[in-house]
Formats: structure tokens, C-alpha cells, sequence
């Protein structure tokens, strides 16, 4: 009863949080808002006792990504600060929701019409956490359940964004004297 | 005790205002924050999806953790373009790189 | 023994390439020199090969067969000369029997073929340095230079062409080369290119002997569907004569050969000039004088008669001499129709033109008059091939001679010339000797050779004879004719002698050539001819070097004496009053005769308006609309829904998104309905 408690209180605020984002029109905001999605959302995997998932949510996405959009902002145009300008209730919008609410119609139609619901477990009866130790196995073994693969190849993957946020980052060098100029 | 329905309503709903905010922004660094939304909903259904159908197994849960890794490279990168994309046109509309289609 | 053979194709064809890519880097005088000193190696090596073939004595072995010294001459059996295959490999192999080879096959005639070729090929070499080098200072004023290389390049390809076609293994082989010195042919008309008249020239060419070669090309397929084989020689292919007797033996069968073997003729008929297929020669004569000389009156045109004489032993032992017939009767009528030409021409090239179409014809006549291996039915081959071999000399003399004369005057008209004896002497006696061998008067080569065909077509029939005889009476006329008219008569530059260029003698580069070629034509006849080339290969005598008072030869004899008076009455002095009004009273004839009877026109008549119009037209018609018409529809479709689906890529990320969710939406709404 509990978990299904903070489970509303948890999809309350996802929900508020999420539609304040995508309407609100200072993007400082929208990225608070955004923050308080992704709190939410690690909040959900503690519910689910996937507490490792909870702490990389909070540490990579909360922590790292979003501290990047607030440096992103700020770099870019100081009127976006202020406010951006959205047209609201123009033909984009309406179409928008048209859209947005078909689409929800059919996911849920989707799963009412699935046969997997009857499979599932009860969540209360769970209370197993996923052993970290597990986690750091599996993620380094070369098994069958093994995922040294993909570890390995994110770590490269990454590296690469580095490597391309970097070049794309760096113009050339008379682009460069024009910035130099204008944004002085 | 948590029906699979409410997280698949709840993810569900979150995907279609994040798909919404993509839509109806028409600043840069807005429609990434609302795919993040996006990438987010579709996190949770892996999440609970693993627990509450397949306890035993855990592929779910790593492919979640992946997913994080791979949004914070992508977010990286689509950052850096956005902040080149207003050197270059001094907007951070998504409009004024209409043009880059030919 | 002949190991070296392979040299005599290589070596020019080294000699083109080098020309051909390099030659535009080097000095003119080092092109030529390079193209005559292959050539002079050529020559060199042809003559010793003949030596070797003719009177070599000492046992050797070739292709791993010995052939044997009997009498003092090589043998082939039977006290014939033998066929020395030096090498002959498989190019191509289209089944198990039927195979493409490239090879190198010496005969009698195959030999005699070599020593002409590189005989006149390096004469006009020699020539070329003189008479290109003087036409280039004519022709830098028209923006046009640069020749010279590219002039010796072609003659280097022409040559490796003409030796290969000779010493053709097979009937494919023959094709090959024969369809090259056609190119080169085409090439060489066409080296003036800016001028108009030779472009058209080179095109006329071209397609007329390509047309002609199409019937070979269908005879060769005929033949090897049949046979089995491109073989046709039936000394070196083991069971080719058994097929053959096969073939002519069954009745189902028996159209297949004279069939393949006529249509092969007709490709001959094409390179050969014969009627009506001629009209590309005279046209021909657009091309340097050289070329002329080489090429359109020496060599390739006598392409046709080789091919025909290649075959004659199979025309004549499997039931084609019908066939032989009609050559003969297509040949008699060209040589009289090109004589009648001959006599009325203004430009001096062009007389010389109809004057080899009219002698080829001759020797066409004599291999069309051959009715049996042996004996008095076989003199026209071997007639034929000395005719071939001295008119070779004579013709090539004739019109180097007048490539002088159109070098020195700038014009190829007779109108520009007359009293040139004067100023040209060496060329004058050239000509003149020229004039008379090919006229046929004793003791020049003509005489030996041309009456040696009249001989031959007495033998076959009486009233053949008779008509050769007047067609060489024609000869002697038109050729002195000409004679007259370029050196005697009223000399042009004399008329205005302040403001016309003096004529005067050429260098010797090119006169060296002339005097040398003169020489061969006073002595060629003399050669005991038939000891090296007969049809069944047992040495033959020629009558006429022991002549009596009384024989055929006579006759002939006369008919040039009085074409000779004839035209020295009428052309001789400075005013021809016997030809002006002759002129006048027949203008039809003379018109016609000028215009070459409209056999031109009758053909442009038959293309433009019967080809052309009757279903060229209506083809391009089809092609245009109905064919083309389809693809410019795709085309023209594909880019009109381009264009109209072309705002829908806006560059609008959110339109797009719009888009691609909709699509999911929708499919999975599809999905969700069927299942």
C-alpha cells in the first residue's frame, strides 16, 4: 500500500513536472522542470528496488546531463532566458495534442489488447533487491548473460561523442575570428 | 499494491507530452529537453517491464543503464551542434536551420 | 627458318604505336625516319624471305615439318611449292573445331604480296618525306599542321594491316586484317580533315566497303557453319578437302558453297572497286597522293583479287566456276565502264582512279576465266597475280608521278597543267614509261602481263577476249591522254608566265622513289612468273617473252597502237580541235561520261530516297517517338512527381516529427485491427 502511495505521489509530480516542461515559456524553468522529472524517475526505480538504476539516474542524468542544458542555455542566445517565443494555441498545438492523444489512445489500447498482463507478478511480492555485487559481475563477464560487450563498446562510444562534440565544437579558423569578433 | 498498467499509463502519458513538446517548440534546446522526456518514459516501461514480468531476468534494468549512458553521449553531441548551429545562424531556432536540408 | 617472321606483322605495328602516342613529341624528320627505317627493315626482310621461299637450297623444317630441296626449289610435293606455316596460334575458340587463329602462312602468292607491299610501302615512304612536308607548307595557311607524324603513323598501321591480311592462316584472319586496312583507308582519305571533300570521302568509303563487307562476314559464316572450319587452305588442313567433297557432294547441300563463296566475293567486289561498288574509289583520291598510290592503287584495292584467287582452287574443284562466270562478266563490264570514264576525267587523280578500277577488273577477269587446275583453264591465275604484281609497280609509279605534278602545281586539274616536259624531265619519263607499261607495249611489264589476260580470256571464249582487247586499246588511249595533257599541250604557266609560280623539277626524296620504281616497271615482265606462281604450283611458261608474229598478243598490240595514235591525233598538240568537237557534237555523252554515266547519283538516288525515305524515315520515326517517347515519359513522370513531392522535405524537424508518428500511429492501428 505503501509503495502504491508513493507510486501516485512519484507519478503526480512526473506528470505536473512533465507538462509544466513542454508548456512553460522561461527555458530555465523548462529545465527545472526537467530535473524534477528525472528526481521523479529515479524515485520510481527505488520503488522497482532497482536501486543502482535509481543512483546512475540521479548521478548521470540528474547530475551530469542536466548541468549540461543549464551551460547549453546559458551559452546560447540570452532572450531564450527571458522567455521563448511560442505561439500557443496555433494549428501546431492543436495538432500536437490531436496527435499526442491518438497516440495514447492506441499505446493503452495496445496493452489492454495484450496478453502479457496476465503474466505479471505482484510488485509487493518482490522486495529482492538486485545485489550491486550481481550488477558489477554481470557487467564485466564475457558469459552468456554477460555484457563486457556492450560495456566496452559504450566506453568507446563515448569517448567518441568527446572526440565529436569537440571537433564540431572547434570551427575553423576565420569562423572563429568572425565569432571572436561579433561576440565581442 | 502497483498494477503494470499504471506504470505503462504513467510512461505512456510522459512519452506523448514529451512527443508533444517536440512538436510545439520551436526552440532548439526546448525539443531536446522534451526528448529527453521521451527517453525517459521509455527508460521506466524497460525498468518495470523487467520487474514486474521477468523478475528473474535483469536485461531490462542493464539496457535501462545503457540507455542513460548513450542519452547523456547523445545529448553531448546535439548540445554541441545546437551551440554551433547559433554561432553559425545566431538563433537557436529550430527554423532558422530549415535550410540545412539540401 | 622463317623464325623470324613474326617480325614482319610486329615490327610496323611497334612503328604505329610509337608514332601514334609518341609522335607528336618528336621532330617530323625523326617520325619519318623511324617510319622508313621500319619499313626499310621490312622490305629487307620480305625480300630475303622470298629468296629463302624461291631459291633457298638446304633442307630446314618449319612448324616441325621438313621440307625438302627437290630440283633445286623447295618442294611441297609434286614439285609444287610448298605452304610453310611459321606459327599459328589459337586466338579464339569458339567450339572444340572451330577455332580463331592468328598465324603466319607463306604460299606462292602470299609471298609474291609481301614483296609488293613492302616494295611500294617503303617507295612511298621515301616519297612521303618530300611530297607531306611540301603539302604541309600548302596547308599551315588553312590552320592546319601536324600531319606528318600521324601521316607516317597510319602508313605503319595500313602496312602491318596489308602484311597480315596476305598472310592470313584462315578466312577469319583475312577478315580482321581486312576490316583494319579498311580503317586505315578511311584514316588516310580522311587526313585532310578540315577539308569537306575528304571528310565525305572517308565516310563514302567507309560505308560502301563496309556494306560490302557484310556480305564477306555472312560468306565467312556460311562457310565455317558448314565446313566447320575458316581454314581454306586445302594443302595444310588435313580433311578439309574430304569435307568439302562432302558438302558439294550432297545434293541438299550443294548451294551452300558457291553461296558462301559469291557472297565472299562480294566483300572483295567492295575493296576491290568493282562495279557497282566502285563509286568510293574515285572519291578516294581526296587522300594525299601517297596514300593514293599505296593504298588505292597498289595494295588494298587488290585486296578483292587475292581473296578470290585464295579461293579459286575451292571455287574450282567444288562446282562454283558459275560463280567464277559471273566475276568474270561483273569484272569485264567494270573494266570497260571505268575505261570509258577514264577518257573524259579533268582531274588527273581521278583518270588514274578509274584506270586501276578498269586494271583490277582485268585481273578479276582472268581469275573469273580459270576453269580448271590445269593446263590452258589455269593461265588466268597465274595472269592474274602478274598483273597484280606489275600493275602494282606501274600504278604506283603513275601516281606518285602525279603527286609530283600536284605538289608542284597545286592543283589536281589538267586544266593548270600542259608543256610541263619542260620543266618536270624526270618526272615526264617516269610518267611516260608508266604510261606505256600499263598500255601495254612491248617490252614493258604491261605488255607481258595485260596480254597474258587477254590470252586467257581468248582461251575461254573468243568474244571475252575480243572485248578485253578493245578495254586495252581504251587504255592506251586515256592513258596517253593524260600524258599529253599534263605534259605537252599549252602550258598553263606560260599563258601568264609574271604572275604564276614556275614549275620546276621535285627533290630528290621524291624523284629517287620514281626512277626506282620506272626501273622495276621496264624490267618486271621479264620475270619468268609463272615458275613461282601457278595454280597447281607446277612452274608454267609464260608465252608471250617467247612470242611469235601470229599470236593473240598481237591484237592487242594493235588496239594500244591505235589508242596510242588516237590520242596522240586528238591531245598532242597545243590546241585539241579534235576533242573540242567531239566534245560538242556528242555533250550528252561527254557529260555523262564526265559524271561517271550518274552511277553516283543512281546510288544517292537509291539511298536518300529508297533507303532512306522508304524506311529509314518511318525507323526513326518509331525510335523517336514510340521508343524514346516511353523513356521521356519515365522521365518526364519521375520528375513531376519529384517536383511535387519536393515541399514536403521542408527541413521543418517538427513537421517530419508530425509526420513519422502519425505513420507509427497509424501503422500500429493497422497492425492492431488484424490481429
Amino acid at each position: 500500500m505503501a509503495r502504491l502511495i508513493m507510486f501516485i505521489i512519484l507519478a503526480v509530480v512526473i506528470l505536473a513536472s512533465a507538462v509544466f516542461c513542454v508548456t512553460t515559456k522561461r527555458i530555465m524553468r523548462a529545465a527545472t522542470a526537467l530535473l524534477f522529472v528525472l528526481f521523479a524517475v529515479a524515485g520510481l526505480y527505488f520503488i522497482l528496488d532497482y536501486s543502482f538504476l535509481g543512483a546512475a539516474q540521479i548521478s548521470i542524468y540528474a547530475g551530469g546531463i542536466t548541468m549540461m542544458y543549464i551551460f547549453a542555455i546559458q551559452l546560447v542566445d540570452k532572450n531564450t532566458l527571458q522567455g521563448m517565443r511560442e505561439h500557443w494555441l496555433g494549428k501546431k498545438t492543436i495538432l500536437a495534442g490531436a496527435i499526442s492523444l491518438v497516440g495514447f489512445a492506441t499505446v493503452v489500447l495496445v496493452l489492454l489488447k495484450n496478453a502479457f498482463i496476465q503474466k505479471v507478478v505482484s510488485a509487493d511480492a518482490l522486495s529482492n533487491e538486485v545485489n550491486m555485487s550481481d550488477i558489477g559481475r554481470t557487467l564485466m563477464s564475457a558469459d552468456k548473460y554477460g555484457y563486457v560487450l556492450p560495456f566496452e563498446f559504450i566506453s568507446l562510444f563515448l569517448l567518441a561523442c568527446i572526440i565529436g562534440g569537440l571537433v564540431i565544437l572547434n570551427t575553423k579558423k576565420d569562423g572563429n575570428n568572425n565569432d571572436k569578433e561579433e561576440t565581442k | 499494491m502497483i498494477q503494470i498498467e499504471y506504470f505503462f499509463i504513467l510512461s505512456g502519458l510522459l512519452f506523448f507530452i514529451g512527443v508533444f513538446g517536440f512538436v510545439t517548440r520551436r526552440n532548439l534546446i526546448a525539443m531536446l529537453i522534451s526528448i529527453e522526456l521521451v527517453l525517459n518514459s521509455v527508460d521506466l516501461n524497460f525498468a518495470a517491464f523487467n520487474r514486474l514480468l521477468f523478475p528473474d531476468g535483469s536485461e531490462g534494468m542493464f539496457f535501462t543503464l545503457f540507455s542513460i549512458g548513450i542519452s547523456a553521449a547523445e545529448t553531448a553531441v546535439a548540445l554541441a551542434i545546437i551551440i554551433n548551429v547559433y554561432r553559425h545562424f545566431h538563433s537557436d531556432q529550430v527554423n532558422s536551420i530549415e535550410n540545412m536540408k539540401w | 627458318m622463317f623464325d623470324y617472321a613474326f617480325l614482319i606483322l610486329l615490327l610496323p605495328f611497334l612503328s604505329f604505336l610509337l608514332l601514334g602516342l609518341l609522335g607528336m613529341k618528336m621532330p617530323k624528320k625523326v617520325a619519318g625516319i623511324i617510319g622508313t627505317c621500319v619499313l626499310a627493315v621490312l622490305f629487307g626482310l620480305s625480300l630475303y624471305t622470298a629468296y629463302h621461299y624461291f631459291f633457298y637450297t638446304g633442307e630446314y623444317e618449319a612448324m616441325k615439318e621438313t621440307f625438302h630441296v627437290v630440283n633445286g626449289r623447295l618442294d611441297g610435293g609434286q614439285g609444287v611449292y610448298p605452304t610453310v606455316t611459321v606459327f599459328n596460334f589459337t586466338w579464339l575458340r569458339f567450339t572444340e573445331l572451330l577455332t580463331f587463329n592468328i598465324g603466319f602462312r607463306l604460299t606462292p602468292i602470299s609471298v609474291m604480296m609481301l614483296i609488293v607491299i613492302t616494295t611500294v610501302s617503303f617507295m612511298v615512304h621515301i616519297y612521303s618525306f618530300g611530297y607531306m612536308a611540301e603539302r604541309d607548307e600548302n596547308y599551315k595557311a588553312e590552320g592546319y599542321e601536324k600531319g606528318f607524324q600521324r601521316f607516317y603513323a597510319f602508313l605503319s598501321l595500313f602496312t602491318m594491316s596489308m602484311l597480315g591480311l596476305v598472310v592470313a592462316t584462315n578466312i577469319f584472319q583475312m577478315y580482321l586484317f581486312w576490316e583494319l586496312v579498311g580503317v586505315c583507308s578511311y584514316l588516310l582519305i580522311g587526313f585532310y580533315y578540315p577539308k569537306h571533300a575528304a571528310v565525305h570521302a572517308s565516310k563514302k568509303a567507309f560505308i560502301v566497303t563496309r556494306f560490302a563487307d557484310l556480305f564477306f562476314l555472312i560468306g565467312i559464316l556460311f562457310f565455317s557453319f558448314y565446313v566447320g572450319t575458316f581454314n581454306y587452305d586445302m594443302n595444310v588442313t588435313p580433311g578439309l578437302t574430304e569435307k568439302l567433297t562432302a558438302i558439294a557432294a550432297n545434293p541438299a547441300l550443294q548451294w551452300v558453297l558457291p553461296t558462301a563463296l559469291f557472297l565472299m566475293f562480294i566483300g572483295g567486289a567492295g575493296k576491290s572497286a568493282m562495279f557497282p561498288l566502285h563509286i568510293w574509289l574515285p572519291d578516294a583520291m581526296e587522300g594525299p597522293t601517297p596514300v593514293s598510290a599505296l593504298i588505292h592503287a597498289a595494295t588494298m584495292v587488290v585486296a578483292g583479287v587475292y581473296q578470290v584467287a585464295s579461293l579459286l582452287p575451292i571455287y574450282i574443284q567444288f562446282h562454283a566456276t558459275e560463280q567464277l562466270h559471273w566475276i568474270a562478266y561483273i569484272a569485264a563490264f567494270t573494266a570497260f565502264y571505268a575505261a570509258a570514264v577514264a577518257c573524259a576525267q579533268r582531274d588527273i587523280k581521278r583518270g588514274l582512279a578509274f584506270s586501276t578500277i578498269s586494271q583490277i577488273a582485268y585481273m578479276l577477269v582472268a581469275l573469273g576465266v580459270c576453269t580448271s587446275l590445269e593446263g590452258e583453264g589455269s593461265l588466268g591465275y597465274m595472269a592474274s597475280m602478274f598483273h597484280l604484281f606489275t600493275h602494282a609497280m606501274f600504278k604506283a609509279l603513275l601516281f606518285l608521278c602525279s603527286g609530283a605534278i600536284i605538289v608542284i602545281i597545286g592543283s589536281n586539274f589538267k586544266d593548270y597543267m600542259g608543256g610541263l616536259h619542260k620543266y618536270m624531265p624526270i618526272t615526264n619519263i617516269c610518267f611516260l614509261i608508266g604510261t606505256i607499261a600499263i598500255s601495254g607495249f612491248w617490252p614493258l611489264a604491261g605488255f607481258f602481263s595485260k596480254d597474258e589476260i587477254v590470252d586467257a580470256c581468248f582461251n575461254f571464249a573468243p568474244a571475252l577476249g575480243w572485248f578485253m582487247t578493245l578495254v586495252s586499246g581504251m587504255t592506251a588511249f586515256y592513258m596517253f591522254r593524260l600524258y599529253y595533257v599534263i605534259f605537252w599541250g599549252q602550258s598553263y604557266y606560260e599563258l601568264d608566265p609574271e604572275h604564276r609560280r614556275r614549275p620546276q623539277e621535285v627533290p630528290f626524296v621524291m624523284w629517287g622513289p620514281l626512277v626506282l620504281l620506272a626501273i622495276i616497271s621496264c624490267v618486271a615482265g621479264w620475270i619468268p612468273f609463272g615458275h613461282f606462281v601457278s595454280l597447281n604450283g607446277l612452274p608454267e611458261e609464260i608465252a608471250l617473252q617467247h612470242f611469235e608474229f601470229g599470236s593473240t598478243a598481237w591484237f592487242s598490240l594493235l588496239a594500244a597502237t591505235i589508242g596510242f595514235g588516237l590520242a596522240t591525233w586528238m591531245y598532242a598538240g597545243k590546241k585539241q580541235p579534235v576533242a573540242d568537237a567531239l566534245e560538242r557534237t556528242f555533250p550528252k555523252l561527254h557529260k555523262a561520261a564526265l559524271n561517271r554515266f550518274y552511277i553516283d547519283d543512281a546510288w544517292q538516288f537509291f539511298t536518300h530516297k529508297i533507303v532512306f525515305g522508304c524506311f529509314s524515315i518511318p525507323i526513326a520515326w518509331f525510335d523517336r517517338h514510340v521508343i524514346d517517347g516511353t523513356f521521356n515519359f519515365l522521365a518526364w513522370g519521375t520528375n513531376e512527381a519529384g517536383e511535387s513531392i519536393r515541399p514536403w522535405q521542408s527541413g521543418d524537424v517538427r513537421q517530419y516529427a508530425v509526420w513519422f508518428i502519425t505513420g507509427t500511429v497509424a501503422l500500429t492501428l493497422v497492425l492492431l485491427c488484424l490481429v
